[in-house]
């Protein structure tokens, strides 16, 4: 059984036919890479996964996406118990306005744990998956918004993996950061793989060849091509691919 | 004479200035003469005393107590209900045309002019619902009248606070009502804390809503219970300046009223600034 299944995905904002006829499947483990110009449609195929989308007035979907063999449109789940299977990581980083271990412990929180013990536990533990644990343990009461920018953003990976998540949903991790956060935010998904299956949308082809096993690459709202990220930006099979990869637009 | 941009820029900058410049002094001038004229009238006994001998002597120990009292009770009505609808404003309600709709009545509402809420409460506190002049119904009349202000300022601030909170609090499996309490709303307290003291300072000087529906002549006798009523500032003020048994006499009376009166809305406004600074702090750091 796929980890992620989608299977003729159409969505709308409105009118508006934003992505088409989408299937793609996603293994256990596997880090998949969402590439593609401005504008095709990643973003809003990653928020699918989480339902994030809901959010948004006048949006439609139809096909249907499958998490670990459960439907996740279907009218019986629960949003929020998706939503700690499927964790995000945003673009900017955003860190609540709490100490560094309320923001790690928001997630147990919210989702009603109220053993200190076991949220202790899943804060150092989770600070440590996610390679932060050695800068911070001195000051886990400090603010969040003390850390720098490359720090925020792995707080806010250690935050997604505190309530446990089978799948990390990340759109544009490191384009906030400098070069050596990046890195950092990169080997960090290296390690992540072993646990976790990891959807990545990335502006940056040589970050998308680095991280991911599989790429997929979106054009105007349709999935294109996709394949392992060798095959992609080896030997792509559509000439807007090897135009994309190789930097002829986008 | 052809003016380049340089000297435009020059001449448009001065004129800026000396309008805002003329705006503090104009200010400055009200306040300098209040505090000329009323300093003197100032003692801890005008403080803590009654009116005496037809409000030309004495203190004015019951209009302060009895403004503080209209400013608690007109607060415990509308700083819940002015939350809770602005959070909903904001949080909840889509952008469909009922919420336009609520949107531009909150903002007429606060154009209205305070003689008609007067009017109002008179109307159905005092006389409909039978709470007859009393802190109750005062305390009501200023409350509505405070409500889109309230409601106003919780809307802004909530609206003030990046989405990209929302979405993080969401994504980690939290309900909305969780996000509101626990992410937006602490982010948006500290605006929030500035408007509602910024509404009291209004409530404080407001003088026609109390006029029919809470405020005495001369009652020296402090309340005792929610249905009494009790004298207030603003309203002591425009007595014994307009109606008073000596106006002449009690000149410099009502000018320690003023100073009294500035005095306490000047120091709701600092206190304003300085919650909002301390909160913004501590939100960021916390
Ligand atoms: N909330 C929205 N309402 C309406 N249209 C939207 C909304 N969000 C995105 N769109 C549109 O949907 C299309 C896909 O947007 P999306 O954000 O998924 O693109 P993207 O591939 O992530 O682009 P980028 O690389 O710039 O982040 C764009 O044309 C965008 O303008
Ligand atoms: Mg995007």
């Amino acid at each position: 059984m796929s980890t992620i299944d989608a299977r003729n995905v159409d969505f709308y904002y409105g009118n508006f036919h934003t992505l088409k006829n989408i299937n793609l499947e996603v293994q256990k483990s596997e880090v998949v890479a969402l590439i593609g110009p401005s504008g095709c449609g990643k973003s809003t195929f990653l928020r699918l996964l989480n339902r994030m989308n809901d959010l948004i007035d006048g949006v439609s979907i139809t096909g249907t996406i499958l998490i670990n063999g459960l439907d996740i449109y279907a009218t019986s789940v629960r949003v929020d118990e998706l939503r700690k299977e499927v964790g995000m990581v945003f673009q900017k980083p955003n860190p609540f306005p709490k100490s560094i271990f309320d923001n790690v412990a928001y997630g147990l929180r919210v989702n009603g744990v109220k053993d200190k013990a076991l949220i202790e536990q899943r804060v150092e533990e989770s600070l440590k998956s996610a390679a932060l644990w050695g800068e911070v343990k001195e000051k886990m009461k400090k603010s969040a918004f003390a850390l720098s920018l490359g720090q925020q953003q792995r707080l806010c990976i250690a935050r997604a993996l505190a309530v446990k998540p089978k799948v990390i949903l990340m759109d544009e991790p490191a384009s906030a950061l400098d070069p050596i956060s990046t890195t950092k935010i990169e080997d960090l998904i290296h390690e992540l793989k072993q646990d976790y299956t990891i959807v990545i949308v990335t502006h940056n082809m040589q970050q998308a060849s680095r991280v991911s096993d599989k790429t997929a690459y979106f054009y105007l709202g349709e999935l294109i091509e996709y394949d392992k990220t060798t095959t992609i930006f080896t030997n792509p099979q559509k000439l807007s691919t090897q135009n994309y990869i190789t930097g002829r637009f986008g | 004479m052809n003016i380049n941009k340089q000297q435009a820029q020059k001449i448009a900058f001065i004129l800026f200035r000396l309008m805002s410049f003329s705006v503090v002094g104009v200010l400055l001038i009200i306040l300098g003469l209040i505090i000329y004229r009323g300093i003197g009238t100032i003692s801890w006994d005008f403080l803590s005393q009654a009116p005496e001998q037809g409000m030309t002597k004495g203190g004015i120990y019951p209009a302060i107590i009895g403004t503080l009292y209209l400013i608690l009770g007109s607060s415990l009505f509308s700083f819940p209900i002015g939350i809770m609808s602005g959070i909903f404003m904001s949080e909840y309600a889509a952008n469909n045309r009922l919420i336009v709709m609520i949107r531009i009545m909150t903002n007429s509402l606060s154009g209205v002019p305070s003689v008609v809420f007067g009017l109002f409460g008179m109307s159905l506190f005092v006389n409909t619902l039978g709470f007859g002049d009393s802190i109750l119904a005062g305390s009501l009349t200023l409350g509505l009248l405070s409500l889109p202000l309230v409601i106003r300022t919780t809307e802004e601030s909530l609206k003030a606070v990046d989405y990209a909170y929302r979405e993080g609090s969401l994504a980690l499996g939290a309900s909305k009502l969780q996000t509101i309490r626990n992410v937006v709303f602490p982010m948006a307290f500290p605006n929030i804390i500035s408007g509602l003291i910024l509404s009291i300072g209004r409530v404080s000087g407001e003088t026609a809503p109390i006029l029919f529906t809470v405020a005495a002549y001369f009652l020296p006798k402090l309340p005792s219970s929610i249905f009494d009523q009790v004298m207030a500032l603003p309203y002591h003020l425009y007595v014994i300046s307009t109606s008073g048994t000596d106006i002449e006499a009690s000149r410099d009376i009502a000018y320690g009223t003023a100073l009294v009166l500035v005095t306490i809305v000047l120091i709701l406004n600092i206190l304003a600034n300085l919650l909002r600074r301390y909160f913004a702090k501590k939100v960021k750091t916390n």
